[in-house]
């Protein structure tokens, strides 16, 4: 029986997703918080699930080296999808692409005068894409992290970040201006396996559309 | 740091060249035994030759020049296709049906993915000038017998038809962007993206689109996509086709996915993909592409393959290979000279050291040419 490997990253997607992969009847045998081993494996024998970074899901996926995965739209948008299906919108780690300034800065007189922004960002063809569809010219500032940081320290005007609750805005003191799109995790599914391997993956992804939430 | 090549750019060293070479000359002779004749495009050809039919998909993958003599563009081919149909077209300008293969290498800006070669060796072969299903057929198994002559069976040859995706369409007055954005969708099973796309457009087509994606497997799928997809001539003709095609291919692992397109500005008619145990894409893609022949002149029914001669070899198994012949340096013993000529004309290896050669490094030796009472006679070298 062919082997199934599922890509997932640590933290919310990993964990609403463990319902889904239940429904499937796939228990991960050990918790990535806890443990250090990057391959886990599950209740089935010939199912295992590897813990990589979230915007390395679809690099996995795309060359094979995991069967299926879970990947934010975020992230898919940025990787292209190239070479990979995505049948289901799980609806899990939901939140929101936004566009951010600290409080006092009025973003939308600034964009109506054609001012060049300073954005920074870590979804670089989220944000380009976004401000060519305005009709605004942006700096793009390419950050890995404390996205919220930038505009304090007078490195960006505005960042381009997901946003769930939005604590980490205020508590920076900063404002989101501008929804850029709705963000939740898709099943994303390697091309070649999903013919070649359609027997053992069919029952898995009809479960998991089964017990996806509205 | 001269030595280290651009990105996404290799030599192929002995043993790799080795395989190529070996699959190259072992599959042109399968190309030759079933009638079709190689031609050998050139490397460069004015950019609109280039980019008609399936080089509009390669746009931006074609490398480009200008060209002194003419001052005109020039590209660099990343697809031999529209060259072999060019050649179909307007040079042979037989009638009836014309058969064509080639081998050689093409050239792409961006690699087709991340590990990929920015320069594949593209094998393929095209059938011109016949419209029927027949002629797809025989492209079919001709692609199976290569893949299998290779040592690289085919696991699934997925068939899809563009009928139904045009039909759908244009049921819709789906077209341009738009259209384009659907195909895409539709490439990737996006249902979710589907679902928003289709907002605005005829109810039943807009749940036919989105069910695409899930019309795959083996036959029944067929009978399913009947009984779901609305009640279109061309739909209910592709599927006919696909039928056809499923009865008169027996003993190949058909299998359909009416969602898995390529080539939206040329394909039309019956288009297949071929998946191998693996390898994580699709190792040969075909299918129809009637009509790009008009952009030089001449509109004629085509249909063909091609893959990747580079990624073949590496999934391909090594054949055992005889080891070489050690020779010591003949100088004027013509007896010796007599018994090397004899061997390396019955296609043995052989290796003449030079004076004050001792080994040679990368070469294994199975046997030696050694002098016993006065002939010279072929003995195994023993490994120790």
């Amino acid at each position: 029986m062919s082997t199934i490997t599922i890509a997932l990253s640590k933290g919310r997607i990993f964990e609403e997703t463990l319902p889904l992969l239940a429904a499937a009847g796939i228990v991960p045998q050990e918790d990535p918080e806890t443990s250090r081993k990057l391959i886990i494996p599950t209740n089935r024998d010939n199912v295992r699930v590897v813990i990589v970074r979230a915007s390395d899901v679809p690099t996995y996926v795309q060359y094979g080296a995991a069967d299926l995965g879970v990947a934010g739209k975020d992230v898919l948008f940025e990787h292209g999808g190239e070479g990979l299906y995505q049948p289901l919108d799980l609806n899990i780690a939901k939140c929101r692409m936004m566009v951010a300034v600290p409080a006092g800065f009025d973003y939308d007189n600034a964009v109506r005068q054609g001012a060049r922004l300073k954005v920074a960002t870590k979804y670089l063809k989220v944000a380009r894409e976004h401000f060519a569809a305005k009709g605004v010219h942006v700096d793009l500032i390419k950050l890995y992290g404390s996205m919220e940081l930038a505009p304090l320290a007078g490195l960006a005007d505005a960042i381009v970040d997901l946003v769930s609750s939005g604590g980490t805005l205020k508590a920076n003191n900063l404002v989101a201006v501008e929804e850029i799109m709705a963000i939740s995790s898709r099943l994303v599914v390697n091309q070649a396996a999903l013919k070649l391997k359609r027997e053992a993956l069919e029952p898995i992804i009809g479960a998991i559309a089964g017990a996806v939430k509205e | 740091m001269n030595w280290l090549l651009p990105e996404h750019l290799a030599d192929a060293l002995p043993a790799e060249a080795a395989r190529i070479e070996r699959l190259r000359r072992t599959l042109l002779d399968v190309f030759r035994v079933h009638g079709y004749e190689f031609v050998i495009p050139p490397l460069l050809e004015y950019l609109e030759s280039l980019l008609t039919g399936s080089g509009q998909d390669l746009k931006l993958r074609t490398f480009k020049l200008v060209d002194q003599l003419s001052g005109r563009t020039l590209g660099v081919r990343a697809d031999m296709t529209p060259q072999v149909a060019r050649i179909d077209a307007h040079l042979l300008n037989r009638n009836g049906v014309v058969r064509l293969c080639y081998c050689d290498s093409v050239l792409h800006t961006l690699p087709a993915s991340l590990h990929g070669t920015r320069e594949p060796i593209q094998l393929g072969a095209e059938l011109y000038g016949y419209a029927g299903l027949e002629g797809d057929r025989e492209i079919i198994r001709l692609l199976a017998t290569v893949l299998d002559t290779a040592g690289v069976p085919a696991t699934r040859i997925d068939l899809s038809h563009f009928g139904i995706f045009t039909a759908l369409a244009e049921a819709a007055r789906l077209s341009g962007d738009r259209a384009e954005e659907v195909f895409s969708l539709l490439q990737g099973k996006d249902v979710p993206g589907l679902a928003a796309a289709v907002q605005g457009l005829p109810a039943e087509i807009g749940a036919a689109l989105q069910a695409l994606p899930n019309l795959y497997g083996g036959r029944e799928v067929l009978d399913e996509a009947a009984r779901i997809l609305p009640d279109l001539p061309a739909v209910a003709a592709a599927l006919a086709d696909l039928r056809t095609l499923a009865d008169t291919l027996p003993g190949l692992p058909l299998s359909f996915d009416l969602a898995d397109l390529r080539g939206y500005h040329y394909h039309n008619g019956v288009v297949f993909a071929v998946y191998t145990a693996g390898v994580p894409s699709a190792v040969a893609h075909g299918g129809r592409y009637d009509g790009v022949g008009s952009a030089f002149g001449r509109a004629r029914p085509a249909t063909g393959f091609s893959l990747d001669l580079r990624e073949l070899a590496r999934h391909a198994p090594t054949a055992p290979q005889a080891g070489a012949i050690l020779a010591p340096y003949a100088g004027d013993d013509a007896g010796l000279a007599a018994a090397v000529a004899a061997l390396r004309r019955s296609g043995e290896t052989v290796i003449e050291l030079l004076p004050g050669e001792t080994a040679v490094e990368g070469v294994a030796f199975d046997r030696r040419i050694a002098r016993v009472n006065d002939s010279w006679i072929l003995e195994p070298i023993s490994k120790d």
